[in-house]
């Protein structure tokens, strides 16, 4: 899990550091280098001082930290560089074409697919700089209008029943919630199947029947449940505790700045995205909102409570777990190989799918009456409590919940007993539903 | 002789098939017990019963004299007809866990193990898995674990299936051996050779009731079919056997070889002991061999179940 987060965001900081040389032939003459203090340039000489070419010339088109641009000469056909350009080691040949006010058009020449980063970056500084352009030329002062806009952030509060105000992060909570949803849906269904699996094995090599003849069948069923709960606990908890130390010692590493970073930019780049459409002097790194944005994510992560969280995380896993396996392992008991399970597994799996597809559904209506029954009726509230969670539930409604599962594990326990106690012996025919109800009926 | 086992009036039916008919039954401690029966006849229910892996719908079973408690099958070993084990798990890890189910301590069961396991010659087996074990290598380790914790009552389902002549003899005689130390036995089997070898009693069981029961030699005798088996020295006429018995008895094979003859006669009425039967032959000829000819288990199965069919 350490690796998932680590590597996909270790991977890209490698990958963009490639510094990409871009060629451009600009028709317009105006992106290239212009002089801008020529005085200083004349003096040079006199005052044997150390001056950078930032201090005397201006470059509309700038660099970026990984792009820079290498202007050829205007008159440059596209052709001459088409034919050398293997050679030339460049990314792509950027093509401004004189009439760039009429056309809007900027073209970008490569033998490779242009990444998308690079096009946002170029059609973001041609925007602005036209923009500007025509501000100008109207007479407006483009400072001006940057002075003037203002991005209004919503603070969320929330009040807790102690009377507390909370800071919250509705899309955080969004994260975590769907996040725990799912990791419940692939525990529960991952060790259940396990316990299935094992019940098969031990009708198949038949050393079920020695087994039964020292120990009552229900020890056995249950042998086997809580065994591999004490497993997936301790796998969880390994995993949960290797994932943090990983994260940790890389995130301390020096290189792993470039990870903050890396992280920043790519959730600057998102919001990119999300906001392409406004005005929005986002290619900044050193960007007011952005810090805003990533502050009071973690001021909602800390405000979150993770005591609830992880306890109820860790009993809605273990209910869910009991619940589901010890319906698997009477379907188990049941069949006499993996394949005949199908048709009794699937029904079983229903509402925990269910619960799974519908989690885009709770997480925008948290407080509705459908996620509330979801989240109280025992086959499906593993994984609805536990997408509710991070938005807070009320403490009745997080009791009710665990109570009703309690008892219809008990009594889907027993149920599952008695299937087991019966199946177990029974081999050849194919049983069908019917069969169950049978069994269930037998007596001691 | 003390009854280990009393079955009393167990019926046990599975939704529409009764598997056992109100089965009496009793087994003396420290017999060998053939447990006999067609296909289907009921014996398996009636071992699970007595393992207490089902339980009966009417009727008792005791043991030692009181109903039977779920902490006995501590003392019973159980020999499955169909029988596996895990097939990933250490041979070892396996076997000393299976001892600990029957309340075996930990280190009692790595002793006697070991102890089973050089009687067998299987030292080198100890770290291997299951699954790399033949299948008569794996029925020789189930064998041992069956009798591991050396309990009053042994049960085996057919435990010469799937063995060798050599490893049924193997078989056979370490069965004997614990059964001179004590442990009553209980065998259910098709293989009536081992029965006539071994058992003392037996029952036999059809179509879930009990049908015979008793030592293997009274039932024999029930099944008798007053045939003799005499040998004469030399030649004798057959005309001369069938004369002198012309009431007595009536010849169903005559043969002479090697200067030997050797008759085959059934007894037409009842005689007093073989004695006066053998007094009325000396005068025939030189008697080299007089033999009652009982049935052999097999026929008696057949006839027995065969009888029961015509009732």
């Amino acid at each position: 899990m350490a690796l998932l987060i680590i590597a996909p965001a270790y991977l890209s900081t490698m990958q963009s550091h490639q510094l990409r040389r871009i060629a451009v032939i600009d028709q317009t003459g105006i992106f290239g280098d212009t002089i801008i203090n020529t005085s200083l340039l004349n003096n040079q000489k006199l005052n044997n001082k150390k001056i950078t070419p930032e201090e005397v010339f201006q470059r509309r088109l700038a660099d970026s930290k990984y792009i820079h641009f290498d202007f050829l000469p205007t008159n440059s056909s596209i052709d001459s560089v088409k034919n050398i350009f293997e050679s030339t080691g460049y990314y792509a040949l950027l093509f401004i074409p004189k009439n760039l006010l009429n056309s809007r058009t900027v073209q970008i020449y490569s033998n490779k697919e242009i990444s998308l980063n690079i096009k946002i970056y170029l059609s973001k500084f041609f925007e602005k700089d036209i923009e500007r352009e025509k501000l100008i030329s109207k007479n407006i002062d483009p400072d001006i209008i940057k002075s003037i806009q203002t991005s209004i952030n919503i603070e969320a509060v929330k009040w807790t029943p102690k009377g507390e105000e909370k800071n919250s992060n509705s899309e955080i909570a969004m994260v975590l919630g769907a996040f725990a949803g799912i990791l419940i849906y692939m525990f529960v269904f991952m060790y259940s199947s396990q316990v299935m699996r094992g019940v098969i094995e031990e009708k198949t090599s038949r050393i079920v029947e020695i087994i039964v003849s020292s120990v009552k069948p229900l020890q056995l069923m249950m042998g086997k449940i809580i065994g591999i709960a004490l497993v997936g606990l301790t796998q969880f908890m390994l995993w949960v505790i290797l994932t943090i130390g990983i994260v940790t010692v890389v995130q301390s590493s020096s290189s792993a700045f470039s990870l903050k970073t890396q992280t920043n930019e790519q959730v600057q780049s998102l919001m990119t995205e999300v906001n392409s459409n406004q005005i929005q002097p986002t290619a900044d790194k050193e960007n007011p909102e952005m810090n805003e944005f990533v502050q009071s994510v973690y001021h909602t992560l800390f405000s979150i409570d993770w005591t609830v969280m992880i306890l109820s995380f860790l009993f809605f896993f273990l209910m869910g777990y009991l619940l589901y396996a010890s319906m698997f392992a009477a379907v188990g008991s049941a069949v006499d190989n993996e394949t005949d399970t199908q048709q009794f597994v699937l029904p079983l799996t229903v509402p925990l799918l269910l619960s799974l597809i519908m989690i885009q559904s709770f997480l925008n209506f948290p407080d509705s009456s459908l996620t509330f029954w979801f989240s109280i009726i025992p086959f499906t509230s593993p994984v609805a409590m536990m997408v509710r969670i991070p938005f807070g539930v009320p403490y009745w409604q997080l009791a009710i919940s665990m109570v009703l599962m309690i008892i219809t594990i008990f009594v889907v326990m027993w149920l599952s007993g008695k299937i087991y106690r019966t199946g177990i012996l029974m081999y050849g025919k194919k049983a069908s539903y019917r069969d169950l109800l049978k069994w269930l009926r037998y007596k001691k | 002789m003390e009854k280990i086992i009393t079955i009393e009036n167990l019926t046990k039916s599975y939704e529409h098939h009764k598997a056992l008919d109100s089965v009496n039954l009793e087994i003396k401690q420290g017999n060998i017990f053939g447990l006999l029966g067609p296909n289907g006849a009921g014996k398996t229910t009636l071992i699970r019963l007595l393992n207490q892996i089902i339980f009966p719908d009417t009727g008792t079973i005791t043991f030692k004299g009181r109903p039977i408690k779920p902490d006995d099958v501590l003392q019973f070993g159980y020999l499955p007809e169909e029988r596996g084990l895990y097939k990933k798990m250490k041979v070892s890890e396996q076997a000393i866990y299976l001892a600990q189910l029957k309340g075996l301590s930990r280190n009692d069961a790595i002793q006697k193990l070991k102890r089973w396991f050089d009687k067998f010659d299987i030292g080198n087996w100890w770290n291997r898995k299951v699954e790399e074990l033949s299948k008569g290598m794996q029925q020789k380790i189930q064998f041992i674990v069956t009798v591991l914790h050396e309990p009053e009552l042994l049960i085996f389902d057919e435990p010469f299936s799937g063995f060798d002549p050599i490893n049924t003899n193997l078989l056979k005689n370490e069965i004997l051996k614990l059964n001179e130390q004590g442990s009553t036995i209980i065998f259910s089997t098709h293989n009536m050779e081992s029965v006539e070898e071994i058992c003392q009693d037996i029952v036999l069981i059809n179509q879930s009731k009990n049908i015979l029961q008793g030592s293997v030699s009274d039932v024999k005798s029930m099944y008798k079919t007053n045939t003799f088996l005499v040998n004469f020295e030399g030649e004798v006429n057959q005309a001369i056997i069938a004369e002198k018995g012309k009431e007595l008895w009536k010849i169903i094979s005559h043969k002479t070889k090697n200067n030997q003859t050797e008759t085959k006669l059934q007894l037409l009425k009842e005689i007093k002991s073989n004695n006066s039967l053998l007094k009325q032959l000396l005068p025939i000829g030189n008697v080299t061999a007089f033999q009652e000819l009982l049935p052999t288990m097999n026929d008696v199965f057949i006839n027995a179940v065969k009888q029961k069919a015509h009732e």
